[in-house]
Order: C-alpha cells, then structure tokens, then sequence
C-alpha cells in the first residue's frame, strides 16, 4: 500500500533537521557524562541513529532512493561494530572485573 | 488529529525516551529505553513511506542488536550500587559542549535550507521494498557483496575474542 508521505502533507524538512541534530547531541553528551562503557556503545548507537533518521528524511524530501540503501550500509557496520566492540568488552570485563572507562585508562604499555 | 501533530509527538516521545537512556542509572533501563527509542525512530520512518527501513529498523536495531546489550550485559553483572559515575563538574562541562555543539550544527544546517526548498521533488514510493531491492542489486551490488566480507571479519574477531583464553596470571 502506498501512503502519502508526511512531506506531501506540508511538512517542512526543518522538523526533521532538529529532530535528528537532538538525537545527535544527546548521544554526544551520553558518550561525555557516563562511564560504564556498555552505555557509551549505546550512545553510538543513538547517534548513528540520529544519522539515519536524517538520511531517510532527505531521501523521501528529495525523492531518490540512495539514501535509504544508504541507511541499510550504515546498519551493516552498526551490527557489525556492536557485535566487536561487545566482545571486547566482556574479554576486558573478564580480566579487569569492571566495564569503567576510567579503569580502562591504566591498559597503556 | 493531522499528520504534522502525530509527528510532532512522535518526535517528543523519540527525545524523551533518548534522554531516559542517558539519565537512567539501571544499565538495563538504559537498554530498554533505547529499544523504546529505536520503536519511535520506526514510527518516524513509517510517517516518512520508508517502510523497508521501518520493519529493518525493529528487526535488527530493536531485535538483535539491543538483544545482544541486554545478553551482555546480564553477563556481566552490573548493579545500580557500582555503577561508575563522572564528577559534577564534567558533567556540567559536557552539557555545556554538547549545547554548543546543537548550537554550531542548527546554525550551520540553518542556511543551505533555503537552496533546498526550491528544488523538491516528492516522490511517495522510493522508501517501498521493490524500488530499494531494484537498486540495491544494481547499482549498490559491490557494497552489498563487500559488507558480507566485512560481516565474516566481525564475526571470526567476535569469536576469536570471546574464546576464553589460558590464564596465564593467577
């Protein structure tokens, strides 16, 4: 079934613009205030999301499928980056009994 | 109710949600709001037309890879009670940075939108499954066949890094 989309109902591109530009900043300003690590790959998440959010907006605005295909790449590396920097996580958890970035800082040779 | 009001809300749902992810101090409340914000982003696809990336959005966003946070996670163990937590003065030094930085990126994004006004071409079927799969295993087939390499590196490196090694040091 296709539907209309939002922008044919008169809706200006500046929404989505804001949108996605607060999602960003708030993964940002995850990423800088916590310390468990585990929620700083969540933030990532968060801001590749806010990413994808603006692709798909333009890509409907302007009408051309390449963005979407796109978003689908960036869900690619998302699941991928996730999935690695995961398992890092638990060999480091194992080793040094905590998921603290600050504690991370002493792995330096 | 009209479309631009459910979007509007769908919008103030999506932040709210974000922030709860930062705030909570339960990892898994974290996770679980973050599940919640992947839900609403869909729901802002939806209202976009882009429908294949609404369901590929839940299914492997909110169905696989939150799934895995939420495994590690209860893998590793982690308590409100140690939970690590940063002084105040970073995190006022990090609201700060993060409230330029929305500043920079709104003032900078606030002028090319005039240019892209004028040229708007609406289209309402591109974000369907038909269009995206003509494209994708068209002209997009060399990433496509590339990211399955990258996919078996990731997961030989999951492997290989969640082997339990020999302990060497007691």
């Amino acid at each position: 079934m296709v539907l209309a989309t939002i922008f044919q109902n008169g809706m200006s591109i500046d929404f989505y613009i804001v949108l996605s530009t607060i999602l960003f900043v708030i993964g940002v300003v995850g990423v800088l205030i916590r310390r468990n690590a585990i929620i700083l790959l969540m933030c990532i998440e968060l801001m590749l999301n806010a990413v994808n959010l603006l692709m798909v907006a333009f890509s409907t605005y302007f009408g051309k499928s390449d963005g979407q295909i796109f978003v689908f790449f960036i869900m690619v590396v998302a699941a991928a980056e996730a999935t690695v920097g995961l398992s890092i996580l638990v060999m480091a958890y194992r080793n040094i009994r905590t998921t603290d970035v600050g504690i991370f800082n002493n792995l330096k040779g | 109710m009209n479309l631009e009001t459910f979007a509007i809300i769908m919008g103030g749902l999506t932040i709210g949600s974000a922030l709860m992810v930062i705030i909570s101090k339960n990892p898994v409340k974290s996770v679980l709001f973050l599940v919640l914000t992947f839900f609403f982003i869909s729901g802002n696809y939806i209202l976009m037309n882009a429908q294949f990336i609404a369901a590929v959005n839940i299914i492997v966003y909110a169905g696989a890879i939150m799934v895995l946070f939420l495994f590690v996670l209860m893998l590793l163990n982690l308590s409100k009670e140690n939970e690590p937590k940063n002084s105040v003065f970073v995190k006022f030094a990090a609201l700060v940075a993060g409230g330029i930085l929305f500043t920079v990126l709104i003032a900078a994004l606030k002028d090319g939108l005039v240019i892209a006004a004028a040229t708007v071409d609406q289209s309402d079927t591109i974000g369907l499954v038909e269009n995206l799969g003509q494209l994708l295993f068209t002209k997009y087939v060399l990433p496509f066949e590339i990211s399955s390499v990258l996919f078996i590196a990731a997961m030989v490196g999951a492997v290989l890094l969640g082997k339990r090694e020999k302990q060497l040091i007691d």
